[in-house]
C-alpha cells in the first residue's frame, strides 16, 4: 500500500511542485512589471506577435467551429421543432466557452510552444545568462513582455473568433438550412448578455496568463541541449493545454 | 579587488569546487588554467554571481557577492563584462545591436553616440562590415570577437573570458590573444581568462593559476610556474600539454 502511494504519489508530488516553481514565477514577474524601465517597444512586438500573427488561425478556426456547430444544433433541434433556437445555442457556447477555449488552445500551439523554445535556446546557449551579466533581469526583459502581451491580445482575438464563429453559423443556418434570418438573429439578441461576451474574454485574459507563463517557466527552466528545448516546447504545449481546460471548468463554475 | 575565499560547490553529489581560495589583482591578466571538465566555466560564473556557492565567500571591490539580492548584484555587475565559451550574443538582434545593448540599457548617449561607440569597439576587435550581420551569419571566431566587443562597449573594470581562444585557427588563435593583451593594456582593466591552452596562458598572463580537482594548487608570474620545481606543477603542465595539442589540431 505505502509502495503503491509511493508511486501515485510521485507525479503528484512532482507536478505540484512544477505549480509552486510557475507560481514563483508569476510573482517575480508580477513584481517586475511596475518597476522601470517599460519595455513598451517589446510589449508591442510581443503583441504583434501573439495577436497579429493569429488573426488567421483564429478566423479559420473561429469560422468553421460555428458552421459545425450550427449543423449538428440545427439537426438536433430539428426532431422537435427547435430550429429557431440554433442562433442563440450558436452564439451562447461560441462567447462563453468555444471563442475563449478554441483560440486559447490555437494560441497555445502557435505562440506558447514558439515561446518556449526560443527561451529554452537562450536558456541552453547561455544568452539568458549573458543578460544577467550585463545587469538586465530575464524576468523584466524576456518574461513579463510576453505575459502582458498574451493577457492583452487573447481578448482581442478571442472576440474575432466570436464574431466570425456566429457569422458562419449564420451563414450554414440562413443560407444553407433555410432558417429564418430575422429569427436567427432576433434569438441571439433575445438570450446573449453582454455578461456572456465579457466573462468569455476574462476567461481568454486568464487563459492568456496560463499560456505564456507556462511557456516562458519551461523555456527558462530548460536543460540538456538542443533535446531539451525540444522537451521544453512539447511540455508547455500539453501542460498548458491541460491548464486551460482544468481552469475553464472553475472559471465557468464561479462565472456562470 | 576579487577575492575568492572557500568557495564550494557541488551539483547533486559531485564537488566541483572544494574550499577553493584565490586572490586576483587587479588591473592585471589572470589566466586560470585547468583540466576540460574540472569546473573552470563553474569558477568564472561564481565571479560574476551566475552561480551561488554552497558556502564561500565572493569578495568583489570590498562586497560579498555570494547571497546579494537580485538588485544589489546587479549594480556590483556593472563593473563586470564577460565573454561567454560560445559568446551568447543574441541571436534575434543583429551585431551591431549586440554590442549597442548594454550601452542602450545603462546609458544615456544617443543613437549616434551609441552607434559611434559599437563602431569603436568592432574596429577594436578587428571586425568592418558587420553591423548589419546576424551572429547566425558568422564564424565562430567572428562570433567570439563580437563577443568581446559587446563584454567591453561599457569599458567596464572587470572582464572575464571563457576560454577566448578554444575552437580557433592558430592564426586566429595568436590574434585573440593579440587583442585581449592590447585591449587590457589600453584600458587597464582587471582581465580574468578561463583556458585549458597553456602556452597562450604563458604568453598573454600577468599571473597563472592552475585549478586541479576543486582547488586552486599553485598561482604565480608564467616564470615563476614554468620554473616551478614542484612536481605535481611540472606534471600539470605537462599533462595540459598533452591534452591541448589533442584539441588543438
Ligand atoms: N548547472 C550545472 N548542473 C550540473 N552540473 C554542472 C552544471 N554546470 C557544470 N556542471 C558540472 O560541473 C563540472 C565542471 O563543469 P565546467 O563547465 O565548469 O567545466 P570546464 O572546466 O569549464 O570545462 P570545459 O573546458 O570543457 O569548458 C562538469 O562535470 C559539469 O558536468
Ligand atoms: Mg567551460
Amino acid at each position: 500500500m505505502i509502495r503503491f502511494l509511493e508511486f501515485a504519489g510521485r507525479p503528484l508530488v512532482f507536478f505540484v511542485e512544477e505549480c509552486g516553481r510557475i507560481m514563483l514565477l508569476l510573482l517575480s514577474t508580477i513584481s517586475w512589471a511596475f518597476r522601470p524601465p517599460f519595455r513598451f517597444r517589446i510589449i508591442f512586438k510581443q503583441m504583434e506577435f501573439v495577436g497579429v500573427n493569429s488573426v488567421g488561425v483564429v478566423l479559420i478556426t473561429g469560422a468553421f467551429t460555428g458552421m459545425v456547430l450550427a449543423l449538428q444544433t440545427y439537426h438536433g433541434f430539428k426532431m422537435f421543432g427547435g430550429e429557431s433556437l440554433v442562433g442563440s445555442t450558436l452564439a451562447l457556447a461560441m462567447t462563453r466557452e468555444l471563442g475563449p477555449v478554441f483560440t486559447a488552445l490555437m494560441v497555445t500551439g502557435r505562440v506558447g510552444s514558439a515561446m518556449a523554445a526560443e527561451l529554452g535556446t537562450m536558456k541552453v546557449t547561455e544568452q539568458i545568462d549573458a543578460l544577467n551579466t550585463m545587469s538586465v533581469n530575464p524576468v523584466q526583459y524576456l518574461v513579463m513582455p510576453r505575459i502582458t502581451a498574451a493577457i492583452l491580445m487573447l481578448p482581442v482575438l478571442t472576440i474575432i473568433s466570436d464574431f466570425v464563429g456566429i457569422v458562419g453559423g449564420y451563414f450554414v443556418g440562413v443560407n444553407l438550412l433555410k432558417i429564418n434570418s430575422g429569427i436567427f438573429i432576433a434569438k441571439i439578441i433575445d438570450i446573449v448578455e453582454l455578461d456572456d461576451i465579457y466573462n468569455g474574454l476574462i476567461k481568454a485574459a486568464f487563459f492568456g496568463l496560463i499560456l505564456s507563463l507556462v511557456g516562458c517557466y519551461k523555456g527558462i527552466y530548460t536543460i540538456g541541449g538542443a533535446e531539451g528545448v525540444g522537451r521544453a516546447t512539447t511540455q508547455s504545449v500539453v501542460l498548458s493545454s491541460i491548464l486551460i481546460f482544468i481552469s475553464d471548468y472553475f472559471l465557468t463554475a464561479v462565472m456562470f | 579587488m576579487i577575492n575568492l575565499i572557500k568557495i564550494t560547490k557541488s551539483f547533486n553529489t559531485q564537488k566541483v569546487l572544494d574550499e577553493l581560495d584565490l586572490n586576483i589583482d587587479p588591473e592585471k591578466i589572470t589566466v586560470i588554467i585547468g583540466q576540460s571538465g574540472g569546473g573552470k566555466s563553474v569558477l568564472l560564473k561564481h565571479i560574476i554571481g551566475l552561480i551561488r556557492p554552497d558556502s564561500g565567500q565572493i569578495i568583489i571591490d570590498g562586497i560579498d557577492i555570494s547571497n546579494l539580492n537580485d538588485k544589489k548584484l546587479n549594480e556590483v555587475r556593472k563593473k563586470f563584462g564577460m565573454l561567454f565559451q560560445d559568446a551568447a550574443l543574441f541571436d534575434s538582434m543583429t551585431v551591431g545591436e549586440n554590442v549597442a545593448f548594454p550601452l542602450n540599457e545603462h546609458t544615456r548617449l544617443s543613437k549616434k553616440e551609441v552607434n559611434k561607440t559599437v563602431n569603436e569597439k568592432l574596429n577594436l576587435v578587428g571586425l568592418k562590415n558587420v553591423t548589419h550581420k546576424m551572429p547566425s551569419e558568422l564564424s565562430g571566431g567572428m562570433r567570439k570577437r563580437v563577443g568581446l566587443a559587446r563584454a567591453i562597449a561599457l569599458d567596464p573594470k572587470i572582464v572575464l573570458f571563457d576560454e577566448p581562444t578554444t575552437g580557433l585557427d592558430p592564426i586566429m588563435r595568436e590574434s585573440v590573444d593579440e587583442l585581449i593583451v592590447a585591449t587590457q593594456k589600453r584600458t587597464k582593466a582587471t582581465f580574468v581568462i578561463i583556458s585549458h591552452d597553456i602556452e597562450s596562458a604563458f604568453t598573454i598572463a600577468h599571473k597563472v593559476a592552475m585549478l586541479y580537482q576543486g582547488k586552486i594548487v599553485a598561482v604565480g608570474t608564467p616564470d615563476e610556474i614554468r620554473s616551478s620545481n614542484n612536481s605535481f606543477v611540472k606534471r600539470f603542465i605537462k599533462d595540459l600539454r598533452g591534452q591541448g595539442s589533442g584539441i588543438r589540431d
